[in-house]
């Protein structure tokens, strides 16, 4: 069992939103990456499938087409920086570069300790503030150059350390 | 004539809240809509202003709604396209994250005039401030009496739901979205059907993108001919132009259609940085043709004059690039984008944009010759006809027209052997 009967609650509460149950499996793996430290573990597709009454292939299928599903592991912070067009020119291969050195890895990979990995992905739409990044599903971190990232490396960090620490929660 | 700003909030406001909506006259019209005007006077005063679409295409926005059939067939749908993934454009995000009650009202309205049951506004996956603020923006308007039962007494039953993307930039093509949003991967239909007749869960539907929706409530509320006094006769409005690129001041003008790119670039954007001229601009996203410098400064943003000038409004994002720019790497970074957003369906897109990206690789790396760019060329005549959808004419208009324009600065690279601004140009 991957999906807790909480979450199934989640996903069965958006059915009343559309005509058919399939609909809802976006949402659903959505939910389920956002539990699961980004990423979708197996199994996950076969229960999904199961509860909206589907082929389990058609939930394969949907996690292999959109970018935003993970099927592997991805850091706990996944750093997203945007290398389309009007980042690029605005300098977003520095970004990278510098990321890729500050975290030892290279663009598509995960840290060993797995708190980071980076990507490069297409325009976010936030191409008057680039270059820029995105990271998990937050909101934008923008018009970045390399001592911001630098910085942001530092408090995701920080924001690191204070979660695993022990003490009251 | 200054320019009158009514899309979104003055100053970098937030009008997310709705006593902020409504303190600066939301609401009116879709109140004043929905108790006084009947359905058939809404469409027909969209059509007679002039709307046309901001998702793209610029279709007109009345004629489409009078494609639904008149059958009694229920439900009927709204699909409002939120994906906004084209490679320059963060307008609708403007609408989103700062007015969305604009967007709710618009909806609203426009599903009173179209009997409509339910809406779906499909919103980009990464969207998350836009996404949070939307939501929370429904919820404050169904508590007000903007959606739900019997909305203000004119018997109509309206829902809006948020749907999320994940990352994929085909699903902002309408069947692509529709095929996406029912649970699928977001791979366009073939048409006809046409929405209107068969869209979402075959059922009738509407597409229109969140500005075009958002223009709405302006139209019914302050009328056809203060509408139609903004813009130009066949473009009217004003539209938010997301400027990006090489220029001092980047970022969301709201200005009338029809606003010549000269006074875009140099006056509202601040121009470029000093020392440096003016080498290429894509005026609408980047499957639009490239605009040369010299064309740049003639153009018109109006949907007639830049096709008269070899190009398209698109979604009106102006990409602005400097004589430090190498063209080859601004192709290869278009030509790279739609290779990967290719949903694979068609031969000549799957295969072409494939090849195109394979082959900007090479000259950029200085190991083509020149018979490689008369391949391009071939390449993008046998992309630009017969795919479902209108991402393979895109691709070879958006990497395309960089050869077609700017051959020279092509062929010195297969002459050099290599990029001839190395070390000054921007890296892909
Ligand atoms: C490949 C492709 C991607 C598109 N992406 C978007 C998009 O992100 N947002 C959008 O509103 N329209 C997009 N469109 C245009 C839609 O197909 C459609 O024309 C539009 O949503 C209709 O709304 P409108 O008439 O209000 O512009 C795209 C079209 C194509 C071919
Ligand atoms: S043209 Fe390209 S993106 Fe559009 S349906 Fe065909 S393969 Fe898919
Ligand atoms: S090009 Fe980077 S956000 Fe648009």
């Amino acid at each position: 069992m991957v999906l807790s009967d909480e979450l199934k609650q989640r996903i069965a509460a958006e059915f009343p939103k559309y005509p058919e149950k399939r609909a809802v499996l976006l949402t659903a793996l959505h939910f389920i990456q956002a539990e699961h430290g980004g990423w979708i573990p197996p199994g996950a597709a076969a229960e999904v499938a199961a509860l909206l009454e589907i082929p389990p292939i058609d939930v394969e299928e949907v996690i292999s087409f959109y970018s935003l599903f993970h099927p592997e592991p991805v850091g706990r912070f996944h750093l997203q920086v945007c290398a389309n067009l009007s980042c690029c020119l605005a300098g977003a291969r520095k970004i990278v570069r510098t990321l890729e050195q500050a975290l030892d890895i290279r663009s598509g990979e995960v840290t060993e300790d797995g708190t980071f990995s980076i990507a490069e992905v297409e325009c976010l739409g936030s191409c008057g503030t680039a270059p820029m990044l995105q990271v998990n599903n937050e909101p934008y971190v923008e018009n970045l150059d390399e001592r911001s990232v630098l910085e942001l490396v530092e408090r995701l960090r920080q924001r690191a350390a204070a979660a695993s620490s022990p003490g009251p929660r | 004539m200054a320019v009158v700003h009514y899309l979104l909030p003055p100053d970098g406001q937030n009008w997310s809240k709705l006593a902020d909506y409504k303190a600066n006259g939301g609401y009116a019209a879709a109140e004043r809509a929905l108790r006084e005007i009947k359905p058939e006077q809404i469409v027909a005063d969209v059509k007679a202003s002039g709307l046309r679409g901001r998702g793209g295409a610029g279709f007109a926005a009345g004629l489409k709604w009078s494609f639904l059939p008149t059958d009694g067939r229920r439900p009927r749908y709204i699909a409002c396209n939120g994906d906004e993934s084209e490679p320059g454009t963060y307008k609708d995000r403007q609408i989103l994250e700062r007015n969305p009650h604009e967007l709710i009202e618009g909806l609203l309205i426009a599903a009173y005039a179209n009997t409509i049951d339910a809406a779906y506004v499909y919103l980009r996956g990464e969207y998350r401030v836009a996404y949070d603020n939307l939501r929370a923006a429904i919820a404050e308007a169904k508590e007000a009496g903007y959606l739900g039962r019997n909305v203000l007494g004119s018997g109509l039953d309206f829902e809006i739901h948020v749907h999320r993307g994940a990352g994929a930039y085909i699903c902002g093509e309408e069947t692509g979205l529709m095929e996406s949003l029912e649970g699928r991967k977001g791979q366009p239909r073939k048409r006809p059907p046409f929405p209107a007749v068969a869209g979402l869960w075959r059922q009738p539907t509407i597409i229109n993108n969140v500005e075009t929706m958002s223009q709405v409530p302006h139209i019914v509320g302050k009328g056809v001919d203060w509408f139609k006094s903004i813009g130009t006769e066949k473009s009217t409005g004003n539209t938010i132009f997301g400027v990006s690129g090489c220029v001092m001041k980047p970022g969301a003008y709201e200005l009338p259609l029809g606003t010549p790119l000269r006074d875009i670039i140099f006056e509202h954007a601040g121009g470029l940085r000093p020392g440096r001229t003016l080498k290429a601009v894509i005026p609408g996203g980047v499957s639009m043709p490239v605009l040369t410098a010299e064309a740049a400064m003639q153009v018109t943003m109006d949907h007639d004059n830049l096709q008269k000038n070899g190009t398209l409004l698109g979604t009106g994002a102006v990409i602005v690039m400097d004589d430090t720019v190498c063209m080859v790497r601004a192709a290869l970074t278009i030509a790279r984008f739609f290779r990967h957003e290719s949903c694979g369906q068609c031969t000549q897109c799957r295969e072409g944009t494939g090849w195109l990206h394979k082959l900007f690789v090479l000259i950029e790396r200085g190991q083509a010759t020149k018979r490689e760019l008369d391949t391009i060329d071939e390449v993008c005549k046998f992309m630009e006809a017969h795919t479902i959808c209108a991402l393979s004419d895109a691709a070879a208009w958006g990497a395309g027209y960089f050869v077609r324009r700017f051959r020279p600065e092509f062929e010195a690279h297969i002459e050099q052997q290599g990029c001839p601004l190395d070390g000054v140009s921007f890296e892909v």
